[in-house]
């Protein structure tokens, strides 16, 4: 019984449907693309609208205040080392309140990645409630906690370290456990095998596996937190961002003080900012030790 | 022979076994020691004093109930009846609710438990089962008579020019310009309709009904309009503002990510070594990326709002310029790791620089920068409440509004409410995005 083949494809029909499907393709991105621009352009026109000043305006006065703030710096150019001296106390406070938050945060979100991981979990049967508190967490800006907090508590370094170190919690909760899916499960086995203890397995099975790149994921967050501690002390944290509000509602006449400030932190952000880069290098091409 | 010397691998083993050790016990004792000065510097000990636990209480239970004034004028000797003291929510005297008795020279306020609050006049009494009645006699100065004589109890607060009475029930503060008696009732009142809609007070059922069928309650719109719009327009919970408020956010995410992935991508390409070898103009352009990045929201969400005013477009363009820098280096990173041998390949069919870009180079970088763009929206949106608090734009500023009042703590669930579910969806956005244009499931 001979089978009966379809006949084979011509050459003009595969490069047809090939042709074909490729418009077809580039049609879909184009009106793909299309619609984007049509939604940014909308979307900027109503932002035009709601905005108090106009686009072409503002842009128009963009360097206007920058011009004021430098020319009042530079004028003052002598009073500038006092003012950085007065504001350095708010600089580490910032510093401070980045740094706490990372660690609480990441101690925390430590441990709810590990217990939001299945295979190391503690109690696996509480790992979606882990997973949704650090999602939570996340979603949470810091902004929300820290108004909150500040209600209660009153103004001051410690409401914003908290409502940092929460959502750093979850966000690297999301990370860490993440990295926590990729751990060589065989060293666990054989610390099982010789009756080591959940604690023993995870602190000499897991953590040696996990630790470079939790500390790399937790360098990275504390750049962010810099920046997010000098912004809630705008919203009445403390820190640098109290005193640049203070500075700015003073006007003119004081922005030689807020040029101080702008400077102050422009250099802390770089100097984090190098430093943090230079350890994450050393720690992926494992220099250091 | 060199290796030899010092070899001895169980020494070695067992030397790194000690420094590992003297590691793992000096991080945490750093780490310690660290904290324990913070604790210090924030003066945490000091802040069990200065947290305000009343605060707390308030917060958490104006967070989910509502209170209704009635305030008694004490120089015109008026009295009107609103949710929260506010005068677009008073009742109007059909709308009065029966636990508030207005006559002519007497209002009784009747605070459940035999607790009863009664307005004669310059004379303002508080009848508390069990203590007997509270009076105070407004004068020069405020005059307090208690039903038993002596000290003042604790639930009473009382000075010549305020006295106020705390209990589970209610609340009652008279000053010389004006007596307030407060009765807390659960969840939030007029969510939905305000009290100058014809539909307040009804239950979801008449609601309902009103909407299939029934008479026409406005005479000019039918009944599903008009509930859409005395929702859309409620005077105390303003939910057409609030729903621009959040469209407002959204956009500063939206246009702020995109605008700056639309500036840094032709940027990147003069920062990636593979396309561009003149390495002054690539120095040149990587500085200008660090010092976007360095500048940071915050200032140029201060130079913006001094340049555009207040609104979402300063929003936008502060979170612009500032991703704008991180998206150069992000990007000019990816373009940096793309295959040559593509681009050869489109070259090779002698296509030119942009057909060379566009077929053999952007199709290899379009799924990082896409998952990169992508992830940064998300955080843009979080980031963008905050920077709508300072421009004064979107739900950023209605929630520091709400929090300033340090009173509408159920809007201020609202709005926190809202927030929250708003980053969620965008963070579902993303994620569908991601799968539906990267991996083109």
């Amino acid at each position: 019984m001979a089978t009966v083949l379809p006949a084979p494809p011509r050459i003009s029909d595969i490069r047809d449907d090939y042709l074909a499907l490729t418009r077809r393709k580039r049609m879909y991105g184009g009106l793909l693309l299309l619609a984007f621009i049509v939604t940014f352009v909308a979307g900027f026109q109503i932002a035009e609208d709601r905005n108090a000043g106009s686009f072409a305006e503002g842009i128009s006065r963009i360097f206007d205040f920058p011009h004021d703030l430098i020319s009042e710096a530079w004028r003052n150019a002598a009073n500038m080392p006092a003012h950085a001296a007065n504001a350095f106390p708010a600089l580490i406070e910032t510093v401070n309140i980045a740094m706490v938050s990372t660690i609480l945060g990441c101690l925390l979100g430590t441990a709810l990645a590990l217990a939001g991981t299945r295979g190391l979990a503690y109690w696996p049967r509480l790992i979606p409630v882990a997973r949704r508190t650090s999602d939570v967490f996340r979603a949470v800006p810091e902004i929300v906690i820290a108004l909150v907090l500040i209600f209660i508590m009153g103004g001051g370094p410690v409401p914003a370290v908290i409502a940092i170190a929460i959502h750093t919690a979850g966000a690297q909760g999301k990370l860490f456990s993440e990295v926590n899916e990729n751990v060589d499960l065989k060293p666990l086995d054989g610390l099982a095998s010789v009756g080591a203890t959940w604690w023993q397995r995870t602190w000499l099975g897991v953590f040696p596996q996990v630790l470079p790149n939790y500390l790399s994921y937790s360098l990275l967050r504390l750049e962010v937190n810099i920046r997010a501690s000098a912004i809630l002390g705008f919203v009445g944290a403390g820190g640098i961002g109290y005193e640049l509000r203070n500075a700015m509602t003073f006007g003119q006449g004081k922005f030689d003080q807020a040029a101080a400030i702008f400077l102050m932190l422009f250099a802390t952000i770089v100097v984090v900012d190098q430093i943090s880069s230079w350890m994450r290098n050393s720690l992926t091409q494992g220099r250091a030790a | 022979m060199a290796m030899l010397d010092h070899t001895d691998p169980r020494e070695a083993t067992i030397k790194g076994f000690a420094r590992k050790r003297a590691i793992a016990l000096a991080v945490p004792a750093v780490l310690i020691a660290y904290l324990g000065y913070i604790f210090v510097a924030f003066d945490v000990p000091g802040l069990a004093q200065r947290a305000n636990m009343d605060n707390a209480v308030i917060l958490l239970s104006d967070a989910v109930s509502h209170k209704i004034h009635v305030t008694q004028d004490n120089r015109r000797f008026e009295t009107s009846v609103s949710v929260e003291g506010s005068r677009r929510a008073a009742f109007s005297d059909e709308q009065m609710p029966d636990w508030v008795d207005i006559a002519d020279e007497r209002v009784t306020v009747d605070l459940t438990n035999g607790h009863v609050v009664t307005y004669e006049g310059p004379v303002i009494t508080y009848d508390l089962p069990g203590y007997g009645p509270i009076r105070v006699t407004i004068g020069e100065t405020l005059m307090l008579d208690l039903p038993q004589g002596g000290a003042v109890p604790d639930f009473i607060n009382a000075s010549d020019s305020r006295v106020a009475v705390t209990t589970p029930e209610g609340r009652l503060t008279v000053t010389r310009s004006r007596a307030d008696t407060f009765r807390y009732f659960f969840g939030w009142e007029m969510f939905f309709f305000d009290l100058q809609s014809a539909y307040s007070g009804m239950g979801p059922g008449a609601v309902m009904a009103a909407v299939f069928g029934g008479e026409r309650l406005y005479p000019d719109l039918p009944n599903w309009q008009s509930v859409v719009r005395d929702v859309w327009y409620n005077s105390v919970w303003r939910h057409g503002d609030v729903v621009w408020a959040i469209g407002e956010t959204a956009l500063m995410a939206f246009l702020g990510t995109f605008g700056a992935a639309a500036f840094a991508l032709p940027l990147a390409f003069l920062a990636a070594q593979n396309f561009t070898p003149a390495q002054s103009i690539r120095f040149g352009v990587r500085r200008l990326f660090d010092f976007v990045r360095g500048v940071d929201a915050l200032i140029f969400t201060i130079i913006l709002s001094r340049a555009f005013g207040p609104g979402p477009m300063t929003g936008a363009l502060a979170i612009l310029i500032t991703d704008a820098g991180s998206f150069g280096k992000l990007f000019s990173e990816a373009l940096e790791n793309t295959d040559t041998k593509q681009v050869e390949g489109v070259q090779s069919t002698g296509a030119n620089a942009v057909q060379r870009y566009r077929f053999g180079v952007i199709p290899q970088v379009m799924p990082v920068l896409l998952s990169q763009i992508l992830y940064f929206l998300e955080s843009n949106t979080r980031s963008a409440t905050i920077i709508g608090a300072i421009v004064g734009g979107g739900i950023g500023l209605m929630l520091t509004q709400a929090i300033q009042t340090t009173q509408d703590w159920e809007k201020v669930t609202y709005y926190m409410i809202l927030i929250v579910l708003l980053v969620i969806a965008m963070d579902a956005l993303s994620g569908w995005l991601r799968r539906k244009l990267i991996k083109g499931e």
